[in-house]
């Protein structure tokens, strides 16, 4: 299927000076859902702010490459344009508005819609798939805990209607059971909605659970991608974000991949040896 | 009992003038919290659009010098917001706050090259007979002005509560990165603002100006406001509603009851007074936008 969202080649700088994505390509399918894996810092929240175009706010800047959404760039657009298109950004952190309520925040995020019947009825819909925050509609969304906080953070995104959201982090800081509920919440709105989902996570086992592809990021370069399952499977990519073999001394995952060759040429030495008949060990 | 008549006729009208002082400080809040910056300007806008106003009312009469008066205020407040805090967009709050400063000595200027230096009188042509309510004495301009300061002040509430360009400006009071990310334009709500605080101004400087006159002073208004902005807290709607009535009323007593024991000139001292206290006991204010802190 044709891609939503392609991304060829994306370089950013901060401030003009800070290189930051070296050349990031992916893409997402007309409503799939695929995740952009990697540690602190690779990258992931640079790329999505790429694409939303929020990285004017920080002085960020692409520079080269194309983003383009439905077949068209997006590169030079605003970010209230690019809303309108119909991609939403879940900004990391959820930041939503404290002082206003929670049916405020979610109104907020349908401003760049026509202001009339819609909102309502995409309230109830938004509602219907977080009925903590029917419950807590007329709460300060300060006073949320950071399950419903995130809930309400996604909500607000609907309400603007989006062809894709760019869902950043959305694990940050919760429980482990909320943040399975909170993953299977977005698994059915992607597959009920029609809504694609570019998701950048830390939480590689989760985020995998849930999408069809995934990208890993490091260092602002994508350094590995593949299918779900099998990057589920990947000795490589379990073995440093499953927890197999943990932050001992900052372990790359290039460093990984680098070991596993060298180790893989040990093996085919040795094996050469042993073929050779001699045998020292 | 003498007394009691006295001090509720003086509550009154404290309450009266109390209204007007609401609706200078919500021009200012409303500037605050678009763009988190005490808009020194205000005053002088206030000052601009009266001198506009009566310079234009001999022209043109009342009427269209008022509708002219509101393009004008309309049209300063589009330039203060591109040619000034446009491309000051992220800058350090105190630089945004000096250029609100610049912008008044701005407008002062402009205000003193076309209409010159003398003091105007504003006759709105508003009935002065009091009005007497249960044995009460009320200034009958007064009352008007109080209504009419009410009006703007509902007015502007149910702006920030129920239109989508109000919401859009309390979301970007509280994050304006998350309201971008929904598509609201900052720099189209912040121009709007603007030219509702030139008509806040406009509104402000007809009411004053029909009380004691157009002159230059009256840009001192924006140090009539901060003790309003003091306590009511400086983000909060009902704040500066609640606050301004409260050195209204604190004013009229004063200046009735200790203003004859000490010769007089209490009014003036009265809402730096109260602000003090209530520096002292409540620093956000009445109603100044709580620190949300979840644990
Ligand atoms: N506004 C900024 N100015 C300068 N450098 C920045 C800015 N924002 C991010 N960076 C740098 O860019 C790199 C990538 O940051 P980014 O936030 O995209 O990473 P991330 O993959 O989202 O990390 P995390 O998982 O911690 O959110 C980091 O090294 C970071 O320090
Ligand atoms: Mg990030």
């Amino acid at each position: 299927m044709a891609p939503v969202l392609r991304i060829e080649d994306v370089e950013v700088y901060y401030g003009g000076v800070i290189h930051v994505l070296k050349g990031v390509s992916l893409a997402v399918p007309e409503k799939g859902i695929v995740a952009l894996l990697g540690a602190n810092g690779a990258g992931k929240s640079t790329t999505l702010k790429a694409v939303s175009n929020l990285l004017r706010a920080e002085r960020g800047e692409v520079a080269r490459g194309t983003i383009e959404f439905l077949g068209r760039s997006v590169l030079k657009l605003d970010p209230a344009d690019i809303v309108r298109l119909g991609i939403v950004q879940v900004l990391e952190g959820r930041r939503l508005f404290e002082h206003l309520t929670v049916e405020e925040n979610l109104r907020a995020g349908a401003y760049a819609q026509t202001w009339g019947e819609t909102v309502k009825s995409d309230l109830e819909r938004v509602y219907e798939y977080f009925p903590a925050l029917a419950e807590r509609r007329e709460l300060k969304a300060g006073y949320l805990s950071g399950g419903e906080q995130q809930m309400a953070a996604i909500g607000r995104a609907m309400m603007g209607r989006p062809k894709l959201i760019l869902l950043d982090e959305p694990s940050m800081g919760l429980a482990p059971l909320l943040v399975k509920e909170i993953f299977q919440i977005v698994h059915r709105l992607n597959r009920d909605e029609d809504v694609a989902i570019l998701l950048a996570e830390q939480n590689a086992l989760m985020a995998l659970s849930i999408v069809q592809y995934a990208y890993v990021m490091e260092g602002g370069r994508v350094v590995s991608e593949g299918r779900a399952d099998a990057l589920a499977r990947d000795d490589t990519v379990r073995r440093f974000y499953l927890g197999m073999a943990d932050h001992e001394e900052h372990q790359s995952y290039r460093k990984i991949l680098e070991e596993k060759r060298a180790a893989a040429g040990m093996r085919n030495l040795r094996k050469r040896q042993s073929a050779g008949g001699s045998d020292d060990s | 009992m003498n007394d009691l008549i006295y001090g509720i006729e003086l509550t009154i009208t404290g309450l009266l003038i109390g209204s007007m002082y609401s609706m200078v400080a919500l021009g200012f809040v409303l500037i605050f919290k678009a763009s988190s910056v005490f808009n020194f300007a205000q005053g002088a806008m206030t000052l601009f659009a009266a001198l506009t106003l009566v310079g234009l009312i001999p022209m043109v009469g009342f009427w269209v010098a008022l509708l002219l008066t509101v393009g004008v205020m309309g049209g300063v407040a589009v330039f203060a917001e591109r040619a000034i805090f446009r491309p000051l967009v992220g800058a350090e709050p105190l630089v945004i706050f000096v250029a609100t400063l610049g912008l008044a000595f701005i407008l002062e200027g402009s205000a003193q090259i076309f209409w010159g230096t003398q003091p105007h009188g504003l006759k709105l042509g508003l009935p002065v007979e009091p009005l007497m309510i249960g044995g009460v004495f009320v200034s009958m301009p007064d009352f008007i002005s109080a209504l009419a300061a009410a009006f703007f002040v509902i007015l502007l509430v149910l702006f920030f509560h129920k239109t989508r360009i109000g919401l859009g400006l309390r979301a970007i009071a509280d994050d304006h990165v998350a309201a971008q990310s929904m598509g609201i334009q900052l720099r189209k709500v912040w121009t709007i603002v603007w030219v509702l605080a030139g008509i806040v101004a406009l509104a402000a400087g007809m009411l004053w100006g029909a009380r004691i006159g157009v002159h230059f002073a009256m840009s001192l208004i924006a140090l009539k406001a901060l003790p309003v902005l003091i306590i009511g807290g400086i983000e909060s709607i009902p704040g500066a509603i609640v606050a301004g009535l409260i050195v209204g009323v604190a004013e009229a007593l004063g200046e009735g009851f200790i203003g004859p024991l000490v010769g007089g000139g209490v009014q003036d001292i009265m809402a730096y007074l109260v602000a003090l206290l209530f520096l002292m006991f409540r620093p956000y204010g009445l109603f100044g936008e709580e620190m949300i802190e979840r644990v």
